[in-house]
């Protein structure tokens, strides 16, 4: 019998399965050390505080109230901002995918505004509304609006051709074509602006905050800063990473049940 | 239904692809057409069913709609065009909701084409959860829910493999032989043609011209029979003659020229 060689395999790799304790292990890990950091005196505690005195920090805003009340004014403003700037940008977005008229208004248009940085308007919508909620809200609305039209318009572009033209040569009416096939076609690809414009939000919620308000979570950081007060920022700073993950955490959930037919 | 088409050319733009094409579809038949590549069959189909405007001549009917007809020119796809979102059921129930029927007649209406072709047991799947074969089953519920009057088949087959596609084919015959419904059906398979149609009509490459009619005489019953073997072999190798240096032409044009 002549010699055999096994056949070398030359598969593997390139297939990073997630390590489920790690992510954890690492927090553990860098909050450890900026601990030890702290402790020893190598982070000045004027500068940095230490995680200890962030939760201590934490323990007193939810002690005096003051947690629930920045919370409660800067999710209103999102909340509200948030839900105007979608509502529009699914409708402008919607027209766009489906009328060469709003089509041709409205891309040129959108691309126009929507580079600019919506919290410079902040000043003009001030004198607009006044310095209280709406203007606020407006900045917040205008931020999410723009990403919202072009993703709602891109998704239903995206839907396939061959599906509407299923649906006519059914016979369903326009309408029906667009609530039974577009729109639901283009879920996914909404349902990933929603990721982006929620981002926004918060980005312009914080911004508006520190421009001009008495509550909100901006205020809170900048009212602590402009006191030196860094455990209470740190603080701050923590709660609006956890809001972030909030958000994240109840899209993922969300995406996973209406997109459960992927 | 009978369905005329009467002097058909159609253009896109400076491209020609069809050219005064003129046929009749028979009520109850099955009219296979065959074509070479890019010949216009598609293009064809879609002018007969009212889904594209000719550029010149005329698709008519005559005839009565057979009872309970909710939709008189139903198409089924190629790809299938289902909704992934929609499970087997709600993907045959599109082709109701608009027709207002009360709930019950429709879910009736709905079980009852799901178990003519066998996907009662899968009727809360999602598509993508389903076999080629099986999605083609559900294009061929959603079709026969709304009682035809004519189908339009464009290469329902031809993404499916050998096997599938030989089991499908007898799902066909048995559902034309129940509900006599007048099919006209694209293929690029000569077998599926002779295995399926009462006549087939060979197209010309671009621009299409109907190039020749030809019956299949033996009965479509017995076509699995042993015994006519030789003469649907000898039909579809005359089938070929017809659009072999067609084809072979076809086949060298640059797509879009
Ligand atoms: N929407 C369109 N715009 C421009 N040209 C088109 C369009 N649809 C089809 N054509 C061209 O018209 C010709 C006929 O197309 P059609 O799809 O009807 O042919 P077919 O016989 O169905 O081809 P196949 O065998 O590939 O399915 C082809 O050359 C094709 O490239
Ligand atoms: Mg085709």
């Amino acid at each position: 019998m002549p010699e055999t060689r096994p056949v070398p395999f030359r598969g593997g790799g390139f297939n990073p399965a997630g390590w489920r304790w790690a992510s954890w292990i690492a927090f553990a890990a860098i909050i450890a050390a900026w601990q030890l950091s702290s402790s020893s005196g190598l982070l000045p505690a004027l500068f940095m505080p230490s995680p200890l005195a962030v939760l201590e920090a934490l323990a007193r805003l939810v002690e005096t109230g003051a947690l629930t009340r920045h919370l409660a004014a800067s999710l209103q403003r999102i909340a509200l901002g948030w839900a105007v700037g979608t509502l529009g940008g699914l409708a402008i977005g919607t027209a766009m995918g489906i009328f060469a008229v709003a089509r041709s208004i409205g891309l040129p248009v959108t691309s126009a505004l929507f580079p600019i940085p919506k919290i410079a308007l902040l000043p003009l919508l001030i004198l607009w509304f006044g310095i209280g909620e709406p203007s606020k809200v407006a900045t917040i609305a205008l931020g999410v609006l723009f990403p919202t039209i072009i993703s709602t318009y891109t998704a239903i572009d995206g839907v396939p051709r061959n599906l509407i033209r299923m649906g006519q040569s059914f016979g369903l009416p326009a309408a029906m074509i667009v609530w039974k096939i577009l729109l639901p076609g283009a879920l996914p690809g909404i349902l990933s602006g929603f990721r982006i414009s929620s981002s926004i939000a918060l980005i312009l919620v914080v911004a508006a905050e520190m421009i001009g308000a008495e509550h909100g979570i901006g205020a809170f950081i900048l009212a602590a800063g402009n006191l030196m007060q860094t455990d209470q920022l740190v603080a701050g700073v923590v709660l609006l990473s956890l809001l972030g993950l909030a958000v994240s955490f109840g899209l993922s959930r969300l995406e996973r049940w209406l997109l459960r037919w992927r | 239904m009978d369905l005329i088409v009467r002097e058909v050319s159609h253009r896109y733009g400076e491209l020609r692809a069809l050219e005064a094409v003129s046929l009749a579809v028979r009520a109850g038949e099955t009219l296979a057409l065959i074509g070479p590549s890019g010949c216009g069959k598609s293009t064809l189909l879609g002018i007969m069913g009212g889904l594209l405007q000719p550029s010149e001549g005329e698709v008519l009917t005559s005839g009565p709609l057979p009872e309970g007809c909710l939709n008189p020119f139903t198409y089924i796809f190629q790809d299938f065009a289902l909704l992934p979102w929609r499970t087997v059921e709600g993907n045959v129930s599109l082709a109701l909701e608009h027709h207002g029927l009360g709930a019950g007649e429709r879910a009736e209406r709905v079980a009852s084409a799901l178990a003519l072709c066998g996907l009662a047991e899968f009727a809360h799947a999602f598509p993508k959860q389903l076999s080629g074969g099986m999605r083609q089953r559900v294009g061929i519920a959603r079709a026969i829910v709304v009682r035809p009057a004519l189908l339009f088949l464009d290469e329902p087959l031809s993404a499916l493999d050998a096997q599938t596609r030989e089991l499908l084919m007898e799902d066909l015959l048995a559902i034309w032989a129940r509900e006599r419904t007048t099919s006209i059906y694209v293929t690029h398979n000569l077998q599926e043609a002779v295995r399926l149609a009462d006549r087939i009509c060979v197209l010309s490459r671009r621009p299409g011209r109907v190039k020749e009619i030809v019956g299949v005489e033996v009965p479509r019953e017995e076509r699995a029979n042993a015994e006519h073997a030789r003469a649907l072999a000898e039909l579809q190798s005359r089938l070929w003659d017809l659009i072999r240096d067609e084809a072979a032409v076809a086949d060298r044009e640059m797509q879009n020229a």
